[in-house]
């Protein structure tokens, strides 16, 4: 790692190795990455590793119901006694996958439009730009909460609702760089030689605009999160028995302040999840040196 | 003249996005599976009474019939009936819009008071640890779930150290009323009631304290970025030469044009400081436009959630544009050249 080691020559060191070089001196980047990867393991293994993984589910356990924390419930026990620590990591679960499928289907999607608004100018310029104005006056909470109001409350509906104006700020932000990159001499070369739209749009384009995408996705990924928490914290997300943070902390909220386990540390599950996503893209952003991504 | 001409674009295009708008509220309330009569029925209603209430309300007509109705009742001022209170939409959020109102100003006048000094102190100590503490803050302010701040600051605040009240506007024994305004620190004060005004600020702090967290970081991060920027201008290190002391180069020839880009980041921020009240306000039992409209949502009553989110996209389009204008007036350059610096 250290470069005591010996003298090194520049041409053998791989851009690899000099961006994990960097990368492993950001704190940020590395504690994020940390907070990141321990709490995708802790959902993935959630089956395997929660003391009690029977407790995910609609069981009661009532001898046991709001115990303080101890050696055998990390983090307490609800109010029908079920182990909170080993709902908040299957809790992690839907967390991550709300984010993982908005994201997955608004940033291509934003991507896309960005690109075709920022290459081409002109009327696809002004139609998707207006486009996105339109979705971008609408706070996306609010619109979960009225999809999710007309349709039925559950995760598959708020995903869609938060999705379908998600788009947005990616495709402002593509939309930006690719204006500025239009008018570079590599675009033009590959004007020059024939290349297709499609080429220039996905194989000139895309790549300089994914260290952006890379950025302002891990910074996505914490506040899906958070909206998805809040949704279901109002009682319009994920429904009861499956684990939900948010549903957690407004169900524990009741018992504030003596049995503050039942809802604050939940609550700081929260919080730890989208610090850690928020760290890591605040890192990248340094690394790649994207100042201008939120 | 260059600014008319801007402001005129900038409202035509506003105009443009509210038309948008309609449009996405009319296809959830209207194309969307999921039917508004029967909902407002109730499951136990017959086939032949939803049907009743639907040709009561337009819902046999063609499509494109009843987005007609549907924006002429709009540009009328009109958004139907609320099923749960009987009374008009309009009329139920003019009431509580005021609330919701001097909510977002209390939490815009805190995220300026406090995130604007954070910047300018971390662009001055850039890399030092007073920058890494301000910008850890940021973060935090960031990622703090609004309902957990809430929470924490009701319990903190009104349980543990019995300092300030926890719920409403005003004390149950406070006989005031906001009638002239609608917004009770205005109100009071026009009334000279010290006592009432106290009341009012002390019940407004938690709510804004807890809404205004996430904007307070961006608003830090955004100036000290746009300070770090102004200070390798030529006209700093000019003003610099010329000996013009340290105090009057950052206050007057610095801070005002760093002042533009968080102005700008305030109006984007519009919409989720927009959505956090929703939560904010029903942890607080705030009785503003974001409680009443998830209470509608909880009891399906379509016509009032349906202004709820009309109302908050022409809240974001009129805030932006009045924006613009402020920015127009700090930043001469976007008067003269017609256009966002």
């Amino acid at each position: 790692m250290s470069a005591s080691a010996g003298p090194i020559s520049p041409a053998r060191v791989s851009i690899a190795y000099q961006n994990w070089h960097r990368f492993s001196r950001n704190p940020t980047a590395v504690i994020g990455s940390i907070i990141v990867i321990v709490v995708i393991f802790a959902a993935l293994l959630a089956p395997v590793i929660a003391p009690h993984p029977d407790h995910a589910g609609a069981i009661v356990n009532f001898p046991a119901r709001h115990l303080p924390p101890s050696a055998q419930y990390w983090f307490g026990t609800d109010d029908v006694g079920r182990d909170i620590f080993s709902r908040v990591l299957f809790g992690y679960r839907v967390s991550l996958m709300l984010a993982a499928v908005v994201l997955g289907f608004a940033v291509p999607l934003g991507a896309a439009l960005g690109l075709i608004a920022g290459y081409f100018g002109g009327w696809a310029e002004i139609v998707i730009m207006r486009l996105t104005d339109v979705a971008l006056a609408i706070p996306p909470l609010v619109m979960a909460l009225a999809v999710t109001a007309v349709l039925t409350p559950n995760l598959i509906h708020a995903m869609f609702a938060i999705a379908a104006l998600w788009w947005t700020w990616h495709t402002r932000l593509i939309f930006s760089i690719a204006r500025t990159l239009r008018q570079q001499e590599f675009v033009e070369a590959a004007r020059t030689l024939g290349a297709s739209r499609f080429h220039i749009l996905f194989r000139e384009l895309l790549p300089n605009c994914a260290s952006a995408i890379l950025v302002k996705t891990s910074l996505d990924f914490g506040f899906v999160i958070l909206i998805g928490a809040a949704l279901s914290f109002l009682g319009l997300g994920v429904q009861p028995p499956t684990p939900d943070l948010g549903t957690m902390v407004a169900s524990g909220a009741d018992y504030l302040p003596d049995r503050w386990w039942e809802s604050l540390l939940p609550g700081a599950a929260i919080l730890f999840v989208a610090m850690g996503f928020n760290l890591l893209g605040d890192g990248l952003r340094d690394l790649f040196d994207v100042e201008s991504v939120r | 003249m260059e600014f008319l001409y801007f402001l005129i674009r900038r409202v035509f295009w506003s105009l443009l996005v509210l038309f948008g708008l309609s449009i996405v509220i009319f296809v959830i309330a209207r194309v969307m599976p999921g039917d508004p009569a029967r909902m407002a029925m109730g499951p136990r209603a017959s086939q032949e009474q939803v049907a009743e209430l639907k040709a009561k309300m337009g819902l046999d007509k063609p499509l494109l019939e009843q987005y007609e109705q549907f924006v002429v009742g709009l540009a009328h001022g009109d958004l139907g009936l609320s099923l749960l209170t009987k009374r008009p939409v309009d009329d139920d959020i003019a009431e509580t819009f005021a609330a919701t109102f001097e909510l977002v100003l209390a939490t815009i006048a805190i995220a300026f008071l406090f995130g604007v000094p954070m910047g300018v102190v971390a662009a001055a100590n850039k890399d030092g640890w007073i920058d890494n503490l301000v910008r850890f803050f940021a973060i935090l302010g960031a990622v703090t779930p609004s309902f957990l701040l809430a929470l924490l600051l009701q319990v903190l605040a009104g349980y543990v150290l019995h300092v300030l009240p926890t719920t409403g506007r005003l004390s149950p024994d406070a006989a005031m009323r906001a009638d002239i305004t609608g917004l009770l620190t205005i109100d009071t004060l026009l009334k000279g009631r010290l006592d009432g005004l106290l009341d009012a600020l002390r019940h407004l702090l938690l709510p804004s304290l807890a809404l205004s967290a996430a904007t307070v970081g961006q608003i830090a991060r955004i100036t000290r970025s746009s300070m770090i920027d102004v200070a390798k201008q030529d006209y700093i290190e000019a003003a610099r030469a010329f000996g013009v002391p340290n105090r009057v180069r950052v206050f007057k020839y610095m801070l005002r044009p760093a002042f533009v880009p968080p102005m700008t980041i305030l109006g984007l921020e519009f919409a989720s400081l927009l959505g956090n009240a929703f939560v904010v306000e029903l942890v607080f039992g705030w009785p503003g436009m974001a409680s009443y409209g998830v209470r509608s949502i909880l009891q399906k009553d379509l016509n009032a959630v349906m202004g709820v989110v009309m109302i908050s996209g022409v809240f974001f389009v009129v805030a932006n544009l009045t924006i613009d204008v402020l920015v127009g007036f700090v930043d001469p350059r976007v008067r003269i050249r017609g256009g966002r610096a």
